[in-house]
């Protein structure tokens, strides 16, 4: 390699860990906006136009303030724990192809799976063979640092929360490792580069509707966002793993969680939107060299694709802070038995659908992918109907109106004094 | 080729300096007053009492057991998955028996109660 090549590199590294860092900072300024409209709020609006520059407040404060490390606990392992839960996040960065902008300057190489030798991106730092298996990986190493976390604090709560976070993160992990797969059987292949090209003409989404179906829950469940944050389940465990932790500290897990949320965001769009394809890119990228010739196509390429992956990335995003939003917090046995009687039978029927169509179908993408997809649609709807069965249904009663005497002692109940003051009247 | 590996081990390391950077930054520039009483453990914000040695259950075990099975049957999945359309349907069959003992070590494992949580 010569010096040029490991200049440029280092320079890649560092735009990209500092871009997925930004972008960190203002999911949680979107975050923050947006479950304020949907709660009818406003959100944070002082700090800069439209509360643009409180990440930055958030950032200052977080590194002016004090750092406790309580005396009871396993130094080492209690600064080792944040360290590792952000290398996993940023880590995920490398294999995934944001774009594509071919520093030889020629943008048809971008659509060949064969040319890819040919191919320099610029926006993508690893093109390994095995990225699917690195990231599968990588998000599997992200559990230790919850749950050192909650053991090195040597706090009851933390502990708790450490405990349940891997329960949780390994019993999701298998749906999520088996929606994976689902990719790689329809795709046939391991990298990332190759399952964003084999999506030409026809995203992932509509042949394994099933697959991302199980893929988004079981990844909303890896990321412990609602309705599956039970370790930081604030009523129960103070604030879970992290209970101990104050300041830089805090922030890194704090960083790990949201970095760890736009990856996986960016993963989904990878496997089932079609990474950064866009229709008519490549026409477009055609009619650009036709026009100004190859370099101009090249960066039109490069900056479309990277547009067209980033709105996607978004819309996902979007989703999870509309879960949070709308969704209540489940219980724990019933996400134990979630993920382990309703996932996983799910994961594993989908695990045989796909091979068995792709095998018997004659080799015709288009054809299989309506059996697929109508498959899909049944064993979802199926499920449902086969898991609501189980369901109590609840009947909404009318509160009896309480005697004049036991008024003032039922008030300790807030909402059902509410209640039946409004019904008294 | 190879190169991608090195890349990838670049990246490993700045991912791993990225988080450790601001830690030495903030211990650099913020106060450090420690008080016995600021660094006894929070937990709920009363007095600890106990040891944080607290017993869980055994059904985390029982998840975890099952958890390095499941994982294990699907890691032997993934050299298939790549494989699997060229080698028809011999290898299609012998996977799906396969398939068929992961389904069967479910049901096993549901119908003993390991999945049940008490």
């Amino acid at each position: 390699m010569d010096i040029f090549l490991i200049v440029f590199l280092v320079v890649q590294v560092l735009i990209i860990t500092l871009a997925v860092t930004t972008g960190f900072a203002y999911l949680t300024w979107y975050e923050r906006r947006l479950l304020a409209r949907f709660q009818n709020r406003v959100g944070p609006n002082r700090a800069g136009p439209l509360g643009l520059l409180q990440p930055v407040a958030d950032a200052v404060k977080l590194f002016f303030k004090e750092d406790v490390i309580p005396t009871a606990s396993d130094k080492v392992v209690y600064l080792l724990a944040p360290v590792l839960a952000v290398m996993t996040a940023i880590v995920i960065w490398a294999v995934i192809p944001f774009g594509c902008f071919n520093l030889n300057g020629d943008h048809t190489a971008c659509f060949d799976p064969a040319r890819r030798d040919e191919v320099w991106n610029a926006l993508q730092v690893a093109e390994v063979n095995i990225g699917i298996l690195f990231i599968l990986a990588v998000t599997s190493i992200g559990v230790y640092g919850i749950t050192l976390a909650g053991w090195a604090s040597n706090s009851k709560y933390a502990m708790l929360g450490g405990i349940r976070a891997s329960a949780q993160l390994i019993s999701y992990e298998l749906a999520f490792g088996m929606a994976v797969l689902s990719v790689v059987m329809f795709g046939g292949t391991l990298s990332t580069w190759e399952i964003v090209l084999a999506q030409e003409g026809l995203w992932f989404f509509f042949p394994l509707i099933l697959g991302f179906l199980l893929f988004m829950i079981s990844a909303t469940a890896e990321l412990v966002r609602t309705p599956f944050d039970l370790v930081e389940a604030e009523q129960e465990l103070t604030s879970g793993y992290n209970t101990e932790y104050g300041s830089m500290k805090f922030a890194l897990f704090f960083m790990s969680e949201y970095i760890k949320m736009i990856a996986m965001s960016a993963i989904a769009t990878t496997l089932f939107l079609g990474g950064w394809r866009f229709p008519g890119l490549e026409t477009l990228g055609d009619g650009v060299a036709a026009l100004a010739g190859p370099w101009p196509a090249a960066i039109i390429v490069g900056l479309v694709s990277l547009g067209s992956f980033l709105l996607k990335v978004a819309m996902f995003l979007f989703m999870l802070v509309w879960l949070r939003a709308s969704w209540p917090r489940m219980r724990y046995d019933q996400l134990m038995q979630f993920g382990w009687k309703s996932l996983l039978p799910l994961a594993i029927l989908n695990l045989v659908m796909i091979p068995v169509v792709v095998v018997l179908v004659p080799d015709n993408r288009y054809i299989q992918t309506a059996i697929l997809f109508v498959l899909g649609i049944a064993a979802i709807f199926g499920a449902a109907r086969i898991g609501g069965r189980g369901r109590v249904k609840s009947k909404v009663e009318l509160v009896q109106p309480v005697a004049e005497g036991k008024q003032a002692s039922a008030a300790s109940s807030a909402p059902a004094s509410q209640q039946t003051s409004g019904v008294a009247s | 080729m190879y190169d991608n590996y090195v890349f990838l081990g670049l990246f490993l390391i700045a991912a791993i300096s990225f988080p450790v950077l601001p830690l030495i930054v903030a211990r650099l520039i913020r106060p450090k007053r420690p008080t016995p009483i600021k660094q006894s453990t929070y937990e709920c914000g009363l007095e600890v009492i106990g040891d944080f040695h607290v017993q869980f259950k055994i059904q985390y075990y029982l998840y975890a057991l099952a958890f390095v099975i499941f994982d294990i049957e699907v890691v032997f999945l993934y050299p298939w998955a790549v494989a699997y359309p060229e080698l028809g349907m011999p290898a299609l069959f012998a996977m799906l028996i396969f398939l068929a003992i992961l389904a069967f070590s479910l049901v096993y494992d549901w119908r003993k109660g390991a999945l049940e949580w008490i």
